[in-house]
């Protein structure tokens, strides 16, 4: 059984400035901030290192990070641009019973994070639907098509960001109330 | 007005009109489209269960449109489901009823402002004979539904157009 900050120091040792970041004083399990390029490897060794043996996705999450730049217009009104969205993945080890949470920032511009697929079989259909909601897209994935929404939903128009805009018709029925 | 009024005690006939006879024929043996959306699927299944026994109305359960008479839409309809559903109205031959159940097939429900992929009523895409309120609603509720859409029926009529 291994601490967060253990695992972290494992992890640091391994990929040097692909980690970036522990976080440990918040209310919720502590996270290690990662680069979404290097997901897929730091994967695998989670999985495969005898000291880590993370053999259990428990749940992998698409989050919009709310943060975008503010910038003022010159008529007075405000625009919103960039910022970022998330991909946590919470993992735990049956052998060696220790959990731990990953995070990789990726930007919103053009959200891209490598797939873990090949070494979780359950991110398959997660990484799908953080696709299909927040709009991440998987590097190396089998089969990125959206799972829940329709087929011929808007290519460009994920309905969980935080700035989503409902359309006025979805095959010739109105949306709006 | 029943279809046994005008019996003769003395014999085996009836004497109706053609509309009574229809309607009577009609009303007494909607046959529904076994299909459930959500949570008010459950109470559709408990209202055809034992306890409730909607089979004593006549309605019985098929597994395809084209022998069902009426389609109770019971639970949320998604975007992707209307499209599903207005396919399976189409294929019910005539004369066909639609009950909406519940909140959410009346009008979205708790999915009115921020359900993304919620039809705002399913009378958006298929035209509803019975609304029943309720979040779900009760299977009582539900058999009301049945007996306003059978007096509905009772009242049709075959030269007049009624609804």
């Amino acid at each position: 059984m291994k601490s967060s900050k253990e695992i972290f120091e494992i992890l640091k040792d391994e990929f040097g400035d692909k980690i970036l970041e522990l976080k440990e004083d918040i209310p919720v399990d502590p996270y290690i901030i990662v680069t979404p390029d290097s997901t897929e490897k730091i994967a695998r060794f989670l999985h495969d290192s005898s000291d880590l043996q993370f053999d259990s996705l428990m749940v992998l999450s698409g989050v919009d990070d709310n943060n975008p730049v503010k910038t003022k217009n010159e008529d007075g009104t405000e625009s919103l641009s960039g910022g970022t969205l998330s991909v946590y993945y919470h993992l735990y080890s049956i052998p060696l019973n220790h959990k731990i949470v990953i995070r990789a920032v990726t930007e919103k511009e053009n959200p891209m994070v490598q797939s873990v697929e090949s070494v979780w079989k359950t991110a398959d259909w997660h990484e799908r639907e953080a696709f299909d909601m927040v709009g991440i897209r998987f590097e190396n994935h089998p089969d990125l098509t959206r799972i829940l929404l329709p087929y011929d939903w808007d290519e460009s128009s994920f309905p969980l960001r935080k700035d989503y805009k409902n359309p006025e018709f979805y095959q010739g029925m109105k949306i709006p109330y | 007005m029943g279809i046994l009024d005008k019996e003769f005690s003395d014999s085996n006939i009836i004497i109706t009109n053609f509309d009574n006879l229809m309607n009577w024929a009609r009303l007494s043996s909607l046959w529904q489209l076994g299909f459930g959306l959500a949570c008010c699927a459950i109470e559709m299944m408990a209202t055809s269960a034992s306890h409730y026994d909607f089979d004593r109305f006549g309605v019985i359960p098929r597994n395809t449109p084209r022998q069902a008479d009426i389609i109770i839409i019971s639970g949320t309809v998604t975007l992707k489901m209307a499209l599903r559903i207005k396919r399976l109205y189409e294929q019910i031959a005539d004369p066909k009823y639609i009950i909406s159940m519940g909140s959410c097939s009346n009008c979205g429900g708790p999915y009115w402002e921020h359900g993304y992929h919620v039809l705002k009523g399913v009378d958006r895409v298929i035209p509803v004979d019975v609304y029943v309120p309720g979040c779900p609603p009760r299977p009582e509720a539900l058999l009301e539904g049945l007996l306003k859409l059978q007096e509905k029926i009772r009242n049709e009529s075959s030269v007049k157009k009624t609804a």
